[in-house]
């Protein structure tokens, strides 16, 4: 508030709360490692967030399966190149849609609950409550929180892979002769270690960012009702925003290892 | 009604803040505030809201740091411990929260276990459940182990509230507007509570309050704050036997209304 300020006010608290951040990131990283660690609360978060997002994800996955086959046909038929479609699917679900998709649905269902849920307890005084009866409520809630989501979304976007080239084997099967291990078989020919890889590594990312930002607007929330929405909004949008980021700059370093 | 309270100890001060500054931006809460609490004795301090009530107990209790003064409690600065001395020290206070801050995501076993079960290490499942069914008799609530927070009413959460800080055995109580938002027969209720605990477990407490029935039922003591600073300090009779205008009108608020 007394803070004097050297470029704008505005500017200025843009770059304090980037700070504000990193101390949090920091924070966090040092206290995971830290005994006592929250077993029980971890596996509770893990169980949570499948939960939450499953549904979501089995459906938008199997759907995008479907409807990704479906539009890409024409265009491989035009070039005369209809056998390569399973393939084609494969690369572009697992390389690209199953990451993105699983970490957009996330964002939503669980990035916007993890802010409303620290934010309703930092407003109503429970993280305070826990602070005062000498239980560090940071590793409890947050730490928590965020190696749940780091491990979960990851899982989750495998099980969103595999739904999706389900949707799309159901797809290819009402349209060309073939069976499901020969499809298997010819959407994984193109399939490298290396893009499982990078979308693990991806997910990992995706998943880190979403519970950092959920927890990082929650436990911040402002005094008053409005500072739980607040919380719950601003961490979707800021966790969507980084995920964009992240997307470009991973796979930049993906294609890179590839050599393109 | 008057009781026994042999327990009160004036030779052992268990709080001892001496010019106490805090501030927020340009708003100056606490401008100079000095206070003793002996041992086994309930003081109340009163005041209008916005006066920084609350923010005097979260100094005591190290949820905020003082700009300026002594705040020692048992013995110990707080604004000298480091992180795990401030937690020592924070398991001999209990913390009673203006709208009790249960943790609304666990039942009330859990509540009573969760801080129990960190800081007693190697306690069975009997004896931990022994000391929750323990404090929630106290309190008088047994009946309500298993249910959520959301299903009590307020003065039930204000119980359970307490019940969760007892179950530490602290030698500190802080009560933040224990009866604030409740009707009278449940803030009747929860003052004696307020004084059933001194009596069982012998602790010091700061009641925070601007109701006066609630500063003469709990109160050994009264603190009146005013603009930053304790005005009067004394019994209930000698705060207010008195012509000084401030006084008077908060006197005349809760008796008129
Ligand atoms: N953490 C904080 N940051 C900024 N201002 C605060 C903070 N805590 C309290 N205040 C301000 O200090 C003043 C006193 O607050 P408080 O102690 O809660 O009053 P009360 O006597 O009603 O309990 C209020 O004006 C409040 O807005
Ligand atoms: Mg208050």
């Amino acid at each position: 508030m007394s803070r004097p300020y050297v470029i704008s006010k505005k500017a200025d608290s843009f770059f304090y709360s980037i700070y504000d951040a990193i101390l949090f990131i920091g924070r966090f990283f040092k206290e995971a490692v830290q005994p006592p660690y929250e077993f029980q609360e971890i596996v509770r978060q893990c169980y949570e967030i499948g939960y939450r997002s499953l549904p979501l994800i089995s459906l938008t996955g199997f759907i995008t399966g479907i409807v990704f086959t479906k539009q890409s046909r024409p265009s491989l038929i035009e070039f005369g190149a209809a056998s390569w479609l399973p393939s084609l699917v494969a690369i572009a679900i697992v390389r690209a849609l199953a990451p993105l998709i699983t970490a957009l649905i996330s964002a939503g269902r669980v990035g916007s609950s993890i802010g409303a849920e620290l934010g309703s307890m930092r407003v109503t005084e429970q993280i305070d409550a826990m602070e005062v009866s000498a239980v560090n409520p940071f590793k409890f809630l947050v730490v928590s929180r965020v190696l749940a989501t780091t491990i979960t979304i990851p899982i989750l976007m495998l099980y969103c892979a595999l739904v999706g080239m389900l949707g799309a084997f159901l797809n290819v099967s009402q349209n060309e002769e073939t069976n499901f291990v020969a499809f298997w078989e010819s959407a994984f020919d193109q399939i490298t270690f290396l893009d499982v890889w990078a979308s693990v590594i991806k997910a990992i990312v995706f998943g880190f960012t979403i519970g950092i930002v959920g927890c990082y607007k929650g436990y911040y929330a402002n005094k008053g009702t409005e500072g739980v929405g607040k919380a719950a909004n601003s961490s979707v949008v800021l966790s969507m925003f980084l995920i964009f980021i992240e997307e470009v700059i991973i796979v930049q370093i993906a294609n890179s290892i590839r050599g393109y | 009604m008057q009781k026994d309270k042999s327990y009160i100890d004036t030779s052992k001060t268990v709080i001892d803040i001496r010019g106490l500054y805090k501030s927020f931006g340009d708003l100056h809460v606490l401008r100079g505030v000095d206070l003793k609490v002996f041992k086994g004795e309930n003081v109340v301090v009163l005041g209008r809201s916005g006066t920084g009530k609350s923010v005097l107990i979260k100094i005591i209790s190290g949820l905020l740091m003082p700009d300026k003064g002594k705040v020692n409690v048992l013995g110990r600065d707080v604004d000298q411990l480091d992180r795990k001395q401030l937690m020592e020290l924070r398991l001999k206070i209990g913390f009673s929260f203006q709208n009790s801050a249960l943790y609304d995501s666990m039942t009330i076993r859990e509540n009573l276990e969760f801080p129990l079960v960190r800081h007693v290490k190697n306690l069975s499942r009997a004896e931990v459940n022994k000391e929750v069914e323990s404090v929630l008799e106290a309190v008088g609530l047994l009946q309500t182990i298993n249910q959520m927070p959301s299903e009590l009413s307020g003065g039930q959460r204000k119980r359970i509230g307490i019940a969760r800080t007892l179950i530490l055995k602290p030698e500190i109580m802080l009560y933040d507007e224990p009866t604030a938002g409740l009707d009278p027969i449940t803030s009747i209720e929860i003052n004696e509570l307020i004084n059933e605990v001194q009596e069982r477990y012998h602790t010091s407490s700061i009641i925070i309050t601007h109701d006066l029935t609630c500063a003469k039922i709990t109160g050994d003591r009264i603190a009146m704050l005013f603009d930053g600073q304790f005005l009067r300090v004394g019994t209930f009779e000698e705060v207010f036997d008195t012509d000084e205008e401030r006084v008077r009108s908060f006197y005349d608020y809760n008796f008129t209304e």
